[in-house]
């Protein structure tokens, strides 16, 4: 071999090395916080319950999402026999590798070293918006693949469901990215050091982050992320009393877990989606001594544990939804509120920059 | 480069097979699923081009919505092969007419680029210096082309209230849920109190 090629290579493989190492580690990371976010999300809804909720394994059952691991995958996987095999277990792994490609582009924190991300890409928000709708598609083939009624009913109402509400999430985040004038997800973030807050004269703080300005759109973005996730109060998908499991119903084993992992990985994506529009991500909640020496991954590690906490007591508290009450509040209530919106931020923005 | 090279031909040779395999799968719904691979390796053509912004486009409109809602009307059909395969040869001399259009253009195409390129590369608008390519091209279709940007979003506009306008039926005897009626419910509307005589009954 030449010279330049060794050096080709080299360089190539550093940077293969590089990029294959972080993204260990986040997937690393990720999973492990999953696990417990998981139990969290339990342990939550067992206290709004008066129940202990789990507490067996290991000290305050700290490890049930550990066991619950090691169950499903020393199950055996049942495929039905009229399923299509090829889609049937296709549908799994599409759910969960969307879900985790997703956190490629979600910066973490940003120090001396940079940013805190596996791939800063231009188009982050883009990116995080086509991968989400993927998700839809690891329901709509394991419903079909499953060749049986009620998985097919849920494959058919979370089509219909995921699609109408990805409307209003994107009109939400055209608003947020009227007023930074990027779509790169660490800008969104750095644009939220002055806002309201700087204006009226204070140092940096939670006022200057974009769930004050667009307060209303936050509420939206929330509610609409609860509806594209699946979780209840829009749960329809797998409304236990009406399709039993819904989509989920002939799966059993590692491809179940694959499915509930995906799940749940959707809905860390979408909290950290949320701590990065509205909750300033990395950015301590008022910039002074005490608070800005903290490294800016346990602040955006508590807002989305904080918007975790949210899922879990909307899960808790809300009476699950009709599913064309569920209709209505996209298309009638949230579409066109959104819409409004944005021309609105648009005019405002266009007022304030001639003024 | 040569990393370029390697990918330009792993997501070209999976579209042309995925292509190929939209028309070749017995199954419909087999067939939309490459239509997707096909989608996503053509994004992928795009990122080499340098035009994320197009890529994630494709993926978000294409994928995300337009495929979707076509992968659930054709899971929804109740599909007769035999009769596919009769319509297969009916139709086949059309295809093969449409394709052979579209092959001719594409080369003449090519070849007005090959024989003289001054013009063809003097139609398209470089991408200014150290713009990304999602402000490039918005600073293109909100000046030079702003007329037929409108243009184009008016002839959607039509289209959307056309389909609205041919689906839309007003079904009779339907019970519909008014929200604002029932919040607007108190006692005074809702509530009727009666003096029943003793031993009389209603």
């Amino acid at each position: 071999m030449s010279s330049e090629t060794i050096t080709l290579l080299w360089e190539y493989g550093l940077w293969l090395a590089i990029t294959v190492g972080l993204s260990l580690l986040v997937l690393v990371g990720l999973l492990l916080c999953v696990a417990f976010l998981l139990l969290m999300d339990r342990k939550v809804w067992a206290a709004v319950q008066m129940r202990r909720g789990p507490n067996v394994v290991g000290p305050f059952g700290l490890f049930q999402s550990f066991a619950d691991l090691l169950k499903f995958v020393f199950k055996e996987a049942v495929i039905p026999a009229g399923a299509d095999k090829g889609v049937f277990l296709l549908a799994p792994l599409v759910t969960a590798t969307c879900a985790l490609a997703a956190w490629a582009v979600i910066p973490m924190n940003k120090d001396g070293w940079g940013t805190w991300v596996i791939s800063d890409l231009n188009v982050g928000v883009l990116y995080l918006l086509a991968i989400s709708s993927l998700g839809v598609y690891g329901v709509i083939m394991g419903g079909w693949a499953s060749n049986s009624k009620y998985p097919f009913m849920g494959a058919l109402r979370s089509a219909a469901q995921m699609i109408s509400y990805e409307v209003s999430l994107g009109f939400v985040v055209i608003t947020v990215l009227l007023i930074v004038g990027s779509l790169n997800l660490a800008t969104v973030v750095t644009a939220q050091t002055a806002g309201i807050g700087t204006w009226l004269g204070l140092p940096s703080s939670a006022l200057d982050w974009h769930w004050l300005p667009l307060l209303p759109m936050f509420v939206v973005f929330f509610i609409s992320s609860l509806a594209e996730t699946n979780r209840p109060p829009f749960d329809l998908v797998e409304a236990e009393s009406e399709l039993v499991a819904g989509f989920m119903v002939e799966y059993s084993s590692t491809p179940y877990l694959l499915f509930m992992l995906g799940e749940y990985v959707a809905i860390t994506t979408m909290c950290a989606l949320a701590t990065i529009l509205f909750l300033g991500g990395w950015l301590p909640p008022v910039d002074i001594w005490p608070l800005n020496a903290v490294p800016g991954i346990f602040w955006f590690a508590a807002k989305v544990v904080f918007m975790f906490f949210m899922f879990a007591m909307a899960k808790a508290m809300v009476p699950r939804y009709r599913y064309d009450q569920l209709m209505r509040l996209g298309w009638k209530v949230f579409l066109p509120l959104s819409l409004v919106m944005v021309v609105v931020v648009a005019g405002v923005l266009q007022i304030l920059r001639s003024a | 480069m040569a990393l370029t090279a390697i990918f330009f031909y792993l997501f070209s040779t999976l579209a042309l097979a995925s292509g190929a395999a939209v028309i070749v799968a017995k199954n419909p719904v087999h067939a939309v699923l490459f239509l997707i691979l096909a989608f996503f390796n053509a994004a992928g053509l795009f990122i080499l081009l340098n035009a994320e912004f197009l890529a994630m486009l494709l993926i978000i409109v294409y994928v995300g919505a337009v495929a979707v809602l076509f992968l659930f009307v054709v899971m929804m059909l109740d599909v007769d092969f035999a009769e596919l395969r009769a319509g297969f040869i009916k139709n086949a001399p059309v295809g093969l007419l449409v394709g052979g259009v579209v092959l001719a253009e594409l080369i003449a195409l090519l070849g007005a680029r090959v024989i003289a390129p001054t013009p063809a590369s003097s139609v398209a608008s470089p991408i200014p210096q150290g713009v990304t390519n999602t402000e490039a091209l918005g600073q293109i279709l909100y000046t030079k082309y702003i007329y037929f940007f409108q243009g184009a979003g008016l002839v959607l506009l039509v289209a959307m209230v056309g389909a609205i306008v041919l689906t839309l039926r007003h079904k009779e005897g339907v019970k519909r849920q008014s929200i604002a009626a029932q919040v607007a419910r108190g006692p005074k509307t809702a509530v009727e109190l009666v003096k029943v005589k003793p031993g009389q009954g209603l």
